[in-house]
């Protein structure tokens, strides 16, 4: 316990306005652009930007200076596919955002107002290196979930970077099961809707949205059409190789879809096809189980597979404790690099792994000049690691969101630290706080 | 052998026979009378699982963890027959046996996981093999969830090849407040689930805690809705139980009539004489304190309190009980008695003098439990708790194989024990380590470097992605 203290001592070395200009050096620096991890190297951070990064920047004089030697410093985690800040405890419903079951709205339907930036949620996970996140709803009655979110984990009421900026759909198993039971049903479902938003993008007064013969109410129309037009991309669950490819040809009729596909399981049998097609994965890590009859092609080295055949590939943690547990995705990434040393598995490289959590993200959002990376001009989202940032036995000393240093407490450790002796106390525990 | 030949003799001694007692004078089991079996099997499921042929090998050079506590550097592991012939600093290497060079690499015993799914929630998770759960009754102590088991099931191999384990413990679900008994499986792919079940293991009773059971049925305007139901049905359980047992007891002293048998009953009176043990799915510490005390109400002992997240607020219940705490990482948030995970639950039971033990509960954290364990560890040492490497071990080794009544069996590098080993390509409490070679008795049934042995289950045999490393 004095440890710890004095640890997080050290670092509370007051950084009181993102203004100041602040120099981490010395430590082992991750660029987080898939280029490998460079010793002894500098950030600097001003306004909430990252100035430079690198083995030879010049420290600015006046700034303030953080020696991370000893330490690694990486860009912040960017969760690739979460449902972070939409749920409190997943079985206590009225904590759980997630899904509507009960709303007459799909597509139409926007998390942002969901996300709540006291959930315990946040600040676990930002003890865990994550500094931002996808954020996308559930499905329910539809195979649309509604438009997700791009946030931050930072300590504050303004958690939403981005709102609005996807709408996800469902296309693979439960896809089938949210469209009548069949993919059939699924593929008409998201033709017609897709069919639905021109109509209303066409003249939406006219739009007969309301009728039972459009299958489409108001709302969810208008919330497509900037999807059919491209300008918002489309999320698309899909895990397996002949869901994929049925995804991709809806680009023969609707040529301006912005597909992203998430999941991806079988991606690696069709991996060609997906990186012809320039679409982007952001793909479960380490399935390798035939968890379901779309995934029996499911492997660890699936990421990998992909990636070498050119997909642009992020790690996301779709259905995988996808609202509590975003601190595994360092964890799935060092998964990966192990791979390479299994003979007949294909990994990735530390570097490309690191930013298969960082850059690659942010990059298939439409924001990696913003997000996921240490290149100058980037927010300051800077993390200061005691030891190798994949590496399990790996902890957070210090974390920068905007420039802005963040606690690095929660729940748990506040658990922890009462719980930390049992031994026998003048009061109870209730009166250590 | 030893367990089963006990076991059977217990067992005899309370079912077997009205008029004789099965065990002679000097404690070593009779032979049995068949006469008497065939009144009252309680073996009716006998395992058939032969060990596979091996070669005497030895590795030298690797940084060894006996699963005990110990490490060994650049020492020597000798398995032969099966079983761990000797282990050491240095070791004269017997003429004949293969040698391998196991610098930079680690050796620990196999990983043992207490609380798996696989075979009775098998992949595919398709409503067809959802057998883990018979959610017709709060007790339902007479199934036995053995007979639930898939052994095609793809995930044994994972856990195999990508986990390192070698014995798992397959347990009924916890919608009940007693969901059936367990069974101890060796991971080797078999054709039934007998070639699989870990001779002479003892059986367990799934018991739970909680949310679960008063959910469950409370949801159907069935008892138990409340904890406090959750209590008094099964109060009610161990009291039948008990007049059950007591039954027999009268039958198998006086004679008389025989006893109507009761496969429910009989569990719980299994349990009652200390030879099934107690696995008993519990969160929060309040409640495991009132589960303590249950069981020292009906006279029985607890061997392990899986999913305990709140163990941390109560080492010293568990410590003076001899209680295990079978424990997730992390795992947190998912329902209400799940909120209050603390990330150095395990160092902190290990700490404050308990019993702890990291399981999985999952097809997949099953084939990562060393990395599981080393995200305690460290988390432990954060917070000042030191435990060495070799100490942590112990989570996935011999606190298991206690918990499950098998550690003479295995659980550790020991003299005489079975030959279930690990060769880890690097350290196994490193994200970047992967199982190297496994060893069950001796049998390599996993080399990461030949690609013929790794196991494919019928199920994925012909199937996209069949001859794929996964």
């Amino acid at each position: 316990m004095k440890k710890l203290i004095a640890l997080v001592a050290a670092f509370l070395i007051a950084l009181p306005a993102s203004a100041q200009t602040v120099a981490v050096t010395g430590g082992t620096l991750v660029i987080g652009d898939g280029s490998e991890p460079i010793p002894g190297g500098t950030v600097v951070v001003r306004n909430g930007r990252v100035v430079a990064a690198g083995a030879n920047v010049v420290v600015p004089s006046g700034a303030e200076i953080v020696d991370a030697t000893g330490k690694w410093v990486s860009p912040g985690i960017v969760g690739g596919f979460t449902r972070l800040g939409l749920v409190e405890v997943d079985a206590v419903a009225p904590t759980n955002d997630t899904v509507a079951a009960g709303s007459d709205f799909s597509a139409g339907l926007d998390i942002a107002p969901a996300v709540n930036p006291r959930s315990a949620a946040i600040a676990t996970n930002r003890t865990g290196g994550i500094t931002r996140a996808v954020v996308a709803p559930g499905t329910s009655n539809s195979i649309f979930g509604g438009q997700g979110a791009i946030i931050d984990l930072g300590a504050d009421m303004d958690a939403v970077m981005r709102p609005r900026a996807f709408q996800f759909v469902e296309l693979g198993e439960r896809g089938a099961a949210r469209a009548g039971g069949s993919r059939a049903a699924s593929f008409a479902m998201v033709r017609n809707a897709l069919d639905q938003a021109r109509r209303y993008a066409a003249n939406p007064n006219a739009y007969g949205g309301q009728t039972s013969d459009a299958l489409l109410n108001r709302v969810d129309a208008s919330a497509l059409v900037p999807v059919v037009q491209g300008r918002v991309p489309l999320i698309v669950h899909v895990e397996q190789a002949r869901d994929i490819l049925n995804v991709i040809s809806l680009r023969a009729n609707y040529p301006r879809l912005n597909l992203i596909l998430v999941g991806v399981s079988e991606g690696w049998t069709v991996a060609n096809e997906i990186a012809a097609a320039g679409v982007p994965v952001i793909a479960s890590a380490l399935n390798d189980l035939p968890a379901q009859f779309e995934q029996l092609a499911a492997t660890q080295s699936n990421i990998g597979r992909m990636r070498a055949a050119g997909v642009q590939v992020a790690i996301g943690m779709i259905d995988d404790n996808d609202a509590h547990q975003i601190r595994y995705s360092a964890q799935y990434a060092g998964n990966l690099v192990a791979l390479n040393n299994v003979p007949g598995a294909t990994g990735l490289s530390w570097g490309e792994a690191f930013a298969a959590i960082s850059s690659y993200p942010a990059e298939i959002m439409g924001l990696g000049g913003e997000i996921g990376s240490l290149r100058p001009g980037r927010r300051a989202d800077v993390v200061i690691w005691d030891g190798d940032p994949l590496e399990v036995t790996s902890n957070v000393d210090m974390m920068l969101i905007d420039g802005v240093e963040q606690p690095l407490t929660s729940r748990q450790t506040r658990l922890r630290d009462r719980y930390l002796s049992i031994e026998e106390r003048q009061l109870p525990q209730a009166y250590e706080w | 052998m030893r367990i089963a030949a006990v076991l059977l003799a217990a067992t005899l001694a309370l079912f077997g026979c009205a008029t004789t007692s099965s065990e002679s004078a000097s404690g070593v089991p009779a032979a049995p009378d068949r006469s008497m079996i065939s009144v009252f099997d309680p073996d009716p499921f006998p395992s058939t699982y032969q060990p596979y042929p091996g070669v005497p090998t030895v590795i030298r050079g690797a940084t060894i963890y006996d699963g005990e506590g110990g490490q060994i550097d650049n020492g020597m592991v000798y398995f032969a027959d099966g079983r761990i012939q000797a282990i050491g600093q240095t070791l004269d290497v017997p003429e004949g046996a293969t040698v391998i060079d196991g610098t930079g690499l680690w050796v620990t015993p196999g990983i043992i996981d207490i609380h798996s799914h696989l075979g009775n929630y098998p992949s595919p998770s398709v409503a067809a093999h959802q057998d883990g759960n018979e959610i017709t009754g709060p007790n339902t102590a007479n199934v036995w969830t053995e007979h639930s088991i898939w052994p095609q099931d793809p995930g044994f191999s994972r856990a195999l090849a990508n986990g390192g384990v070698t014995t798992l413990n397959v347990l009924p679900g916890s919608a009940n407040l007693f969901g059936g008994r367990t069974v101890t499986l060796r991971n080797v792919p078999s054709r039934t689930m007998q070639e699989m079940k870990f001779p002479g293991a003892p059986y367990g009773l799934k018991m739970a805690c909680g949310e679960n059971p008063k959910r469950v049925y409370g949801s159907r305007n069935r008892t138990p809705a409340s904890r406090m139901a959750n209590i008094a049905v099964a109060r009610q359980a161990w009291i039948d139980a008990e007049r059950y047992r007591n039954q027999w007891r009268s039958y198998r002293e006086n004679g008389g009539n025989r006893p109507a048998r009761n496969l429910r009953h009989e569990t719980l009176a299994g349990v009652m004489d200390g030879e099934i043990l107690v696995h008993n799915h519990c969160y929060r510490a309040d409640e495991m304190a009132i589960m303590i005390d249950m069981a020292r109400e009906f006279g029985y002992t607890i061997s392990t309190f899986h999913h305990a997240v709140e163990a941390y607020k109560i080492p010293d219940l568990l410590r003076e009980n001899d209680i295990c705490a079978a424990m997730w990482a992390d795992w947190w948030g998912f329902k209400m008695e799940a909120y209050d995970t603390v990330f150095e639950n395990v160092p902190m039971v290990h700490n404050g003098g308990a019993c702890a033990i990291v399981h999985s509960d999952d097809q997949n954290q099953i084939q990562r439990l060393n990395q599981e364990a080393a995200k305690a560890l460290a988390d432990g040492r954060r917070a000042g708790i030191e435990i060495s490497d070799a100490e942590a071990w112990q989570w996935l080794a011999i606190n298991p194989a206690r918990a499950l009544g098998i550690a003479d069996e295995t659980g550790s590098l020991v003299a005489g024990k079975r030959a279930d080993i690990v060769l880890w390509n690097g350290d196994p409490f490193s994200v970047y380590s992967r199982p190297q070679m496994v060893w069950i008795d001796g049998a390599l049934l996993y080399d990461m470097n030949n690609p013929q042995l790794r196991p494919i289950s019928d199920f994925e045999l012909g199937q996209p992605g069949e001859g794929s490393v996964r």
